[in-house]
């Protein structure tokens, strides 16, 4: 048998924390972990936040960040253990033999360099190509990769190209001194979904053509599925399984790697209109930002029914988080109004009667800085219903314990601080603040987006049960197909500013659908084995009928 | 909150603790009064005067208490008035914005344009000398760096979600500076607190030296230096004592700071 | 207009402005106070019609604003005004004082301004270890103590004990170079102490920032050298904040200045501000306070047009 490309042994990665307040201590994070690589192979590794994948990526390089070190095993990089090897040889190493894409190229590039001298930077430094080669090389790498002007984007600043087209470049400089190993740590993780699919497929096809090896890391068990031969799942710095891509999606063995394969799978039929009005009219909506000249909001209507759930999906700039300001009244609108529970809204904030802003509540996507990180619990939850309600005393503390119980945190946590939650508990404890109002709107924005899949999973289930409890109607503003599907009565794609479907969750997923949500819905990763080429030789066909 | 706490903050803490006392208490503790001449000029250092005499033959330790009396009263006192005047106007700037905030934002802008030394010397040119005026000249030109520290932490804590929050409550505006804003805000401030008061004394101290500070016969540390600075000449070092003390106050201070601004970076976001 | 033009036109413009505002304000502090030139020549216990013919005499009884505008036009042109205490044109007193003074600021930043740098790219170098530590452990005590004192102990150690430099930093045109610079070596070392801690700290502190950044680390896993990671990537980045550190200082030297002639009696602008501030020369003062000021603003602006210029977003544009 010849050996392997990357044999890892027994590793053990460790860090130093430094608590405030306490002494320093040293934590391990990594608790031995094996795995082998062939050459031109690719390795999934995935698992939630904290489960060390971006740690173990980075020790195939002999590289700990801030901090981290490798405290024991062996790692082998072409059948030499690089943890043992001197400075000369692991500079060698690093961009000679193995690169790295990071998740964010827009911080990984020097901004004050063109992005050719970046991208060719370690290929002729490692004395492995003449500047003429390696640029000729990127050239190619650029074309292949898809990017605009390939032989002239090289001397652009990274600046001045998007972020989609950065992680490509990012990608090419990975692939530009022909290393033998790449290690992809989250590369599409920051994109949209419809930028990500062309990503996806433009690292798989250059992977592909260029016969190296890979570690692809990402919490995103669909997105990996699609470009691995094998898979590692992790979970705390342990692994909990490891093989071939097919059996780990489609006959996963444990029940961690089961949860995570079924994870976004909620089914949540979609409930009729029982009541005649709505909770919430918004009718012919325009709205800009101060000083601008560009509307965000173009003449938005939309309505949803009391207990009910309208998702608003749309990606990074397409308007609808601004659509949750305006309903809020933080940003008044330019045009349009809004009817909420039978009452005109007035446009500001400062002028709404105290019983609007009891009704309609609102939960953000960063738990932890939603809320006052010098308040307990108890504080935050208690603080509505005082202020609505003027509870106090024993009352109060009972309906804190009743809220508490409602989100499934039980008792204890009255006199802890965020600071002492977990990421689900914090966003558990922001249901239970918008809950304390009594509302009959809650807006929820992205509120899952910052979480753990499984996480995200408790709190969606969470969110729809007390659905049925409170009748509570959602206002859900996502990036994320897979939620909206797990949650929706009815559903609004929103595109540079304007609605382009809308109607039931039914109406809005079935064909025949307009270009953009064709779009937004195929780009949604799935867990399944091919679903890249499928997509991609659909739209292939799509176009050429064209 | 105490748990873990370097060998260097418990030094500062303790050293500031000190100086604090024996500033209150100097009175108590001076062997003889503050203005008595008691010796010969320039004595060396005897069993009866530690530190030697100073130029008209007075007590040289018992001057340097006295002195640091003097030096950590007005240093006190200055940066309590920068204090308060600099994070109450600061925080109004951030949290009411628009016109307010412009106006106050320029005209620190305006105040930080010229270096305060040289601002107070122009001040002290026309105003009579008096620990009062010195107390309000030097307070209210260091407002000026209170209201961009606060103004700036203020900002940051305003466009939280959290504080957002509260304004969609319908909160008003003093729950969201007095429980929001102002827990969050206040750790920052407590570590400038430290750095602000050691640039006082610094001030009082070059002040005095100058001429223009606190005026004889009342002693401060600044103006031991002025008075026996003719005396480094021929090899007398009464002139250096205040060195030794501006600096170990000033250190013990800056190691409480560091700590207390090191606790708190690590604690963004963390419980009180 | 190329948007950096229009940034570093629009920054000078505002600096300008500021120059303006704060010599208005300085005119105006002496104004508003209690008590004029008048009440100082003449002391507290002038008899009102003293100080009313001497308020005549020096047009002190026109308004304020005719008064300011007519000695903003003076200084435009180069008149300054007449000193009260000597009668002497003010100008012409403040010519030699300036040079020297800018003598003397010149040298402590030749001596201090590579000093800070390597100091600071050696704290950087070894961060957290012992160099680092003793770097940080000698630049915090001479923050904590003021100028004036530093300079005396200098003095007392190195000149009156050692004998190696005069305690006196006299110059005149009549010295050659070489002699002037030994006359104002301590007047130096002291400035150069002072703004050194303040200038290292803070070029550290630029480093350090740079250093921390995502591209240093994709620099890192490319395999160069820790050298050429510092030459090629962090340092591009690091001129910028750097360059704003040193102009920072200097703006901070100006101001160190004044204290450390009075300690060396050293016949520069710091000096005659301080005498004239002690005789209540309210033209003097104001005269020394603007030039003060305008240097300040000055070598402020340079360092924000610097960081402008430096900026590959605004060289670049879209």
């Amino acid at each position: 048998m010849t050996e392997p490309l990357l044999r890892v042994r027994g590793l053990k990665i460790g860090a130093t924390v430094y608590p405030p307040g306490e002494k320093p201590r040293d934590i391990e994070i990594v608790h031995g972990v094996d795995f082998d690589l062939e050459r031109g192979k690719v390795l999934g590794l995935i698992g939630e936040s904290g489960a060390g994948k971006s740690t173990i990526g980075l020790a195939s390089m002999a590289y700990g960040r801030g901090g981290v070190r490798i405290t024991g095993g062996e790692v082998w990089v072409n059948g030499r253990d690089i943890l043992k090897a001197g400075l000369r040889d692991i500079r060698r190493l690093r961009g000679g033999e193995v690169t790295y894409v990071s998740q964010s190229a827009a911080a990984s590039f020097n901004p004050a360099k063109p992005i050719m001298e970046q991208v060719t930077e370690a290929a002729i430094s490692q004395g492995k190509f003449t500047r003429r080669e390696a640029e000729k090389r990127a050239i190619g790498l650029f074309r292949k990769l898809g990017l605009p002007d390939p032989d002239n984007i090289g001397r652009r600043y990274p600046h001045q190209v998007s972020g989609g087209q950065l992680q490509r470049c990012m990608t090419a400089l990975a692939l530009c001194p022909e290393p033998d190993l790449v290690v992809f740590d989250e590369p599409t993780t920051a994109l949209d979904v419809t930028t990500q699919i062309d990503v996806l497929a433009a690292i798989k096809e250059a992977i592909h053509d260029t016969g190296v090896a890979a570690l692809y890391i990402t919490h995103d068990l669909a997105v990996v599925a699609q470009v691995s031969d094998d898979i590692m799942v992790l979970k705390m710095g342990n692994m909990v399984e490891y093989g071939p891509t097919d059996q780990i999606i489609n006959a996963p063995r444990e029940e961690y790697t089961r949860a995570l394969v079924s994870v976004r799978q909620i089914e949540h039929p979609e409930k009729l209109h029982r009541q005649a009005s709505p909770v919430l009219s918004c009718e012919n909506i325009t709205a800009r930002y101060k000083g601008t000249k560009f509307d965000v909001l173009k003449d938005v209507s939309v309505q949803l029914y009391p207990g009910q759930t309208l998702a608003v999906v749309g990606e990074s700039g397409s308007g609808k988080s601004t659509l949750a300001r305006v309903i809020t009244g933080l940003l008044p609108p330019s045009g349009g109004r809004i009817v909420f529970s039978g009452r005109e809204l007035t446009p500001d904030l400062k002028s709404r009667p105290k019983e609007d802003l009891r009704e309609l509540q609102m939960i953000y996507q960063m738990a932890d800085v939603a809320m006052n990180p010098r308040q307990t619990v108890g504080t935050i939850i208690g603080r509505p219903l005082e202020f609505y309600f003027g509870l106090k005393g024993e009352a109060k503390q009972r309906r804190i314990q009743e809220l508490l119980d409602e989100i499934e945190l039980g008792k204890g946590f009255q006199d802890r601080y965020p600071a002492e939650l977990s990421g689900g508990q914090k966003q558990r404890v922001c249901i239970a603040r918008a809950l304390a109002a009594k509302p009959k709107l809650i807006i929820c924005d992205e509120v899952t987006s910052a979480l753990d899949p499984l996480v995200a999973d408790g709190i969606l289930k969470l969110l729809l049960n007390l659905q049925k409890i409170e009748d509570v109607a959602y206002l859900f503003i996502t990036h994320d197909l897979a939620t909206v599907r797990a949650i929706a009565d009815s559903i609004a794609v929103m595109y540079q500013g304007r609605f382009v479907r809308y109607g039931t969750k039914t109406e809005v997923l079935s064909p025949p659908f307009d270009d953009y949500t064709d779009l937004l819905l195929s780009s949604v990763p799935e867990m399944k084995l091919g679903w890249l080429e499928q997509v991609l030789a659909t739209r292939k066909m799509e176009s050429a009928g064209n | 909150m105490f748990r873990y706490m370097p060998v260097s903050a418990m030094i500062g803490l303790t050293l500031t603790g000190l100086y604090f006392l024996a500033a209150i208490f100097a009175p108590l503790i001076a062997p003889y009064g503050m203005a008595q001449v008691v010796g010969d000029v320039w004595e060396p250092s005897s069993r009866e005067h530690l530190l030697g005499t100073d130029n008209i033959g007075r007590d040289l330790l018992t001057r340097m208490i006295y002195g640091g009396r003097t030096t950590i009263f007005i240093a006190t006192m200055a940066t309590i008035l920068s204090f308060v005047t600099g994070s109450i106007l600061g925080f109004l700037a951030a949290v009411l914005g628009g016109w307010a905030d412009q106006v106050l934002s320029r005209m620190v802008d305006l105040l930080m344009a010229i270096p305060s030394l040289i601002l107070a010397l122009v001040v002290l040119a026309v105003l009579p000398v008096t620990v009062t005026t010195l107390i309000v000249v030097m307070g209210l030109l260091d407002a000026t760096r209170v209201f961009r520290l606060a103004r700036a932490v203020a900002v940051d804590i305003n466009v939280m979600d959290y504080v957002e929050a509260a304004k969609l409550r319908g909160e008003g505006r003093g729950w969201i500076i007095f429980r929001e804003i102002l827990p969050n805000a206040l750790s920052p401030l407590v570590a400038e607190l430290g750095l602000r008061f050691i640039f006082m004394v610094l001030f009082i101290s070059t002040l005095s030296f100058l001429g223009l500070g606190v005026q004889p016969p009342l002693a401060d540390w600044g103006g031991i230096v002025k008075e026996n600075k003719d005396g480094i000449i021929y090899g007398i070092g009464a002139a250096l004592y205040p060195a030794i003390a501006i600096a170990t106050l000033a250190i013990s201070v800056n190691l409480v700071a560091d700590w207390v601004l090191n606790r708190t970076t690590s604690l963004k976001g963390g419980r009180g | 207009m190329h948007p950096i033009l229009k940034l570093v036109s629009q920054r000078i413009a505002l600096g300008l402005l500021l120059l303006v505002s704060s010599s208005a304000m300085i005119f105006g502090l002496t104004e508003a106070l209690p008590g004029d030139a008048a009440q100082a020549v003449l002391g507290q216990s002038a008899t009102p019609e003293a100080l009313e013919n001497l308020r005549r005499e020096m047009g002190l009884d026109r308004p304020a604003l005719v008064r300011y505008v007519e000695w903003l036009g003076g200084i435009v042109q180069g008149d300054l005004g007449t000193s009260i205490t000597n009668r002497l044109d003010i100008a012409t007193s403040i010519g030699s004082r300036l040079s020297n003074t800018l003598f003397l600021a010149f040298w402590a930043a030749v001596v201090s301004v590579p000093l800070a740098i390597f100091l600071g790219l050696l704290a950087v170098r070894y961060q957290n270890r012992w160099p680092d530590k003793a770097i940080s452990g000698v630049t915090l005590a001479t923050i904590s103590i003021p100028e004036f004192l530093i300079g005396y102990v200098l003095v007392y150690f190195l000149a009156v004990q050692m004998g190696w430099f005069s305690p006196l930093a006299l110059i005149n045109d009549t010295m050659t170079l070489g002699e002037k610079l030994h006359s104002i070596a301590l007047p130096v070392a002291v400035l150069t102490m002072v703004v050194l801690a303040h200038m290292m700290r803070m070029t550290r502190a630029a480093i350090l920032n740079v250093m921390q950044s995502a591209y240093i680390e994709t620099a890192e896993l490319k395999g160069l050298s820790s050298f050429d990671v510092i030459r090629k990537h962090a340092f591009p980045n690091a001129i910028a904040p750097i360059v704003t550190v040193v102009m920072l200082n200097l703006a901070y030297l100006v101001v160190g200045v004044v204290v450390v002639e009075v300690v060396f009696v050293y016949p520069g602008m710091g000096q005659f501000l301080v005498d004239a501030v002690v005789k209540r020369d309210v033209p003097v003062v104001l005269a020394c306070g603007v030039i003060f000021a305008a240097i300040y603003i000055s070598l402020n602006l340079a360092a924000d047009v610097v960081s402008i210029l430096a900026n590959p977003r605004l060289r670049h544009p879209k």
